[in-house]
């Protein structure tokens, strides 16, 4: 058996042990999105939405729906990756991967794959519960895909770090909370950044998750805040640094070895 | 072949705790052999070293000719590991976490699923294969545990403290089971127990650890030749009032009116010691060990190595 073989093994064992995971308590990790969506569509999109006219020349539920989808993928990538590595480590058995023959980037990849897969099931289960509010046409299918995936990517990857340090349930729970939160509400998922006072709308180009649901809105709608361009630079550049900054904590045995 | 090598092993804590300071040890491929020594003598820490859960601080490991520093990948493939702890998911189907663990070792899905069938069989926990890790009792725990270290057939089995909390049927079979594959399969093994009766009926070789240092090391029919002596619980047919004198042993009353307790130097035989007893009038029905002569070795060891350092 090759090297290559061997951690491609590897690879697919860690998606398929992470996949089965969170199908096998669907009931905590697919069925709440789809429901807090189906609100946000509602209350935001249905009731307070119908007020609304039109949000940079589309139908604020139209407007709406891509952002709701976005937050989905954010934080059930986060959040897959975050419970179930630190999950690992409270139970010690991410000694198992320890011991075998599995290198640290097989490891990174396979948990950020297991995210991803998360954050795309979640997003999908959005989109369909969408279909009962909007006809849900992406305009540029491909751009969609890459955004939802690369973001999944990258807030997976910042669940990692973050389970890497965690050494209670409360410490898991600071970031999605405190950091996570406030930035996705607070990065264009229901209003455009036009709409802003001209200093909250430099400080919201701070905001990186803006960059990402505005691309992802831009590959649905064909309408953004923010040119196409920016938000892939700005996903590409926050997976480099957090995929190195991941990379480096495994290599070290941070958190994982003493 | 060396199975495993460590040459200067030094690990020190971020508290500045000294486990090891600067152990050598050989093992050999085929090897059954024990690593004994008091709690925090450093033994999980060696052992943790080996295995890749803990950063050595300076030193060689070398398993089957890989070195951990420029090959860990094939230093973990030769590797079995049972930890002491329970380390596996709680939560989990049982034969989910064997196949799980053969595919971080690279066996493909379907040889995974057929070995987990043959070790979860042979250990007696097919019948629970369905049934989550937490599920289990603690003697199919500890069989979970090696299940899972032999699942990818290492050349090396490293087991810390197998059958701690292991009831007495289960630990001889878990013996007989570990004696079948060192003999059979040419698995080399490492344990660390403090049931020395285990270490003296399994292992050939044995290295005692103390306080991060190796106080010795060799064959346990070596080390066991170097006992002082040996002492004997005796029944007597009749009860005595007070112990007899036989030089050279060492007689002594028990709280049993119809026992003895003797100690038999190095050198004189049980039937010395028999003769002796019978010149003075005492006749001896039955007759056990007090203890296990490696347990008095290591007591010695130990005690003097405490000595030593004071």
């Amino acid at each position: 058996m090759s090297y290559w073989q061997l951690q491609l093994t590897a690879f697919l064992t860690i998606v398929r042990k992470e996949i089965r995971r969170f199908t096998r308590i669907w009931i905590q990790t697919i069925t709440p999105p789809a429901v807090n969506a189906l609100l946000y569509m509602l209350i935001f999109g249905g009731l307070i939405g119908s007020r609304i006219r039109e949000v940079n020349g589309v139908a604020y539920m139209d407007f709406l729906v891509p952002g709701i989808i976005m937050m989905g993928i954010i934080t059930n990538s986060y959040g897959n990756v975050v419970s179930s590595f630190f999950g690992s480590k409270l139970q010690k058995y991410v000694e198992e991967l320890l011991v075998s023959p599995v290198s640290n980037a097989t490891i990174l990849a396979g948990y950020v794959t297991g995210g991803v897969a998360r954050g795309i099931a979640v997003g999908s289960i959005v989109s369909l519960v969408a279909l009962f509010f909007i006809d849900l046409k992406p305009v540029y299918p491909m751009a969609t895909l890459c955004i939802a995936v690369l973001t999944s990517v990258m807030f997976s990857l910042g669940g990692l770090i973050n389970a890497v340090y965690a050494k209670t349930f409360d410490e898991c729970s600071i970031v999605p909370n405190f950091v996570l939160a406030p930035l996705t509400y607070l990065g264009g998922i229901f209003y455009s950044i036009d709409m802003l006072p001209p200093i909250a709308q430099k400080l919201s180009l701070f905001n990186p998750v803006l960059y990402m649901i505005n691309g992802f809105r831009y590959g649905i709608l064909g309408v953004s805040d923010i040119p196409l361009w920016q938000s892939f630079a700005v996903v590409f550049a926050f997976i480099a640094i957090l995929g190195t900054i991941a990379m480096v904590l495994l290599n070290r045995g941070v958190g994982i070895k003493t | 072949m060396t199975a495993l090598c460590i040459k200067n092993l030094v690990k020190t804590y971020d508290n500045d705790v000294h486990a090891l300071r600067g152990i050598n040890l050989d093992v050999n491929e085929g090897d059954f052999f024990a690593l004994l020594g008091p709690n925090g003598a450093g033994k999980s820490t060696a052992i943790g070293i080996i295995s890749s859960l803990v950063n050595k601080t300076s030193g060689t490991v070398t398993v089957f000719g890989h070195d951990l520093d420029t090959d860990i990948v094939g230093v973990k493939s030769c590797i079995g590991l049972v930890p002491q702890e329970f380390n596996f998911n709680g939560f989990e189907p049982i034969f989910n976490t064997i196949t799980n663990v053969a595919g971080y070792n690279g066996i493909p899905p379907r040889e995974a699923r057929k070995r987990a069938e043959h070790y979860l069989k042979r250990l007696d926990l097919w019948d629970k294969r369905r049934s989550t890790g937490r599920e289990l009792s603690g003697g199919m725990k500890r069989r979970l545990m090696i299940a899972r270290a032999l699942v990818h057939e290492p050349k090396m089995l490293i087991l810390d403290e197998p059958t701690a909390g292991v009831d007495i049927e289960i630990r001889r079979s878990m013996w007989e089971y570990l004696t079948e594959i060192n003999s059979e399969n040419g698995t080399s093994i490492i344990l660390t127990t403090h049931y020395l009766e285990e270490a003296e009926s399994l292992c050939r070789n044995v290295a005692i650890i103390d306080r991060g240092e190796i106080i010795e090391n060799g064959s346990v029919a070596d080390l066991l030749s170097q006992a002082m002596q040996e002492t004997f619980i005796l029944n007597l047919y009749e009860p005595v009032t007070e112990a007899p004198t036989i030089e050279p042993f060492k007689v002594r009353l028990c709280s049993e009116p119809n026992q003895l307790e003797v100690d038999v130097p190095k050198g004189h035989s049980v039937s010395d010691m028999f003769q002796a007893l019978q010149s003075k009038g005492v006749v001896v029905g039955s007759l056990r060990n007090k203890s296990n002569r490696l347990e008095e070795f290591f007591l010695r060891l130990v005690n003097q190595s405490n000595k030593d350092s004071q």
